[in-house]
């Protein structure tokens, strides 16, 4: 067992011993960021257009699906992770409690709205 | 937790005079929140928009092109780039570099003249292409 008072043990106190992987999967996924969402807006620039039947042939290319379905896994661990953070630091008592559940169901409602249009428009949108 | 007020409390904040550096590092989780949410939610309704049919992402471009569609695209625009090159900033921190007065001040405002550049540039690509 690790330092400090039996009772402090017993009550669980100190650290949970994994703020050094909570950091550096921080900046695992910032590097990843930095690739996917330039490679999401130079792909967008180089789009001919905004149009819906532009857009959703674009999505329906393998190397526009995949790339788009990581981006959002990316950034959505890196923005839950850093969410994380600014709560821990900001927000107090009952309200942090109640305010990391609502980033965690909205990082996961939102991802799994994302990843399903991406999927959705992957599998169904170009004609044959 | 209660704190004992008897007893002194570490300087903070209050005694530092306001500099570009704490000002670019605050701003960087500033972003990073707008990002989060205003940008996540703008996202998510652009994908489920485009798999939803051409009708509700007609309503989307019409919203997103209108006077505060462009205000918070911009805003986006700046978030991401100022997020991403304070985030570099950081990266070089992290390595033990950049601590010096001077350094740490040109990084700073680099990053700030690096977040207005590319987002000029991204939208004058933007505009330029009459989207």
């Amino acid at each position: 067992m690790g330092s400090g008072t039996g009772l402090g043990r017993v009550r669980g106190l100190g650290s949970a011993k994994q703020g050094s992987h909570h950091w550096w999967l921080q900046r695992v996924t910032a590097i990843g960021n930095l690739i996917l969402v330039l490679w999401f807006i130079i792909s967008l620039l180089r789009l001919p257009s905004m149009d819906h039947d532009v857009v959703v042939k674009w999505l329906s290319s393998p190397l526009a699906a995949v790339p788009m379905a990581l981006f959002v896994i990316n950034v959505f661990w890196h923005f839950r992770i850093g969410m994380q953070v600014i709560i821990e630091d900001y927000v107090h008592g009952g309200m942090r409690v109640i305010t990391l559940g609502a980033l965690h169901i909205w990082t996961f409602a939102a991802g799994g709205f994302a990843l399903f249009a991406i999927f959705k428009i992957a599998f169904t949108g170009a004609p044959a | 937790m209660a704190r004992n007020t008897a007893r002194p409390l570490s300087p903070h904040l209050g005694i530092w005079k306001p500099g570009i550096h704490m000002t670019v590092s605050i701003l960087n989780r500033v972003m990073g929140a707008g990002l989060a949410t205003v940008g996540v939610f703008a996202l998510v309704w652009w994908l489920v928009a485009a798999s939803s049919g051409a009708e509700a992402y007609e309503k989307f471009i019409g919203i997103a092109t209108g006077w505060v569609g462009y205000v918070v695209l911009i805003g986006l625009t700046f978030a991401f780039f100022f997020h991403m090159a304070a985030g570099i900033r950081h990266f070089v921190m992290d390595l033990g570099a950049g601590f010096e007065l001077k350094s740490n001040r040109t990084w700073a405002w680099a990053t700030v003249v690096v977040a207005v550049l590319l987002t000029g540039l991204t939208w004058l690509i933007i505009l330029n292409k009459g989207l």
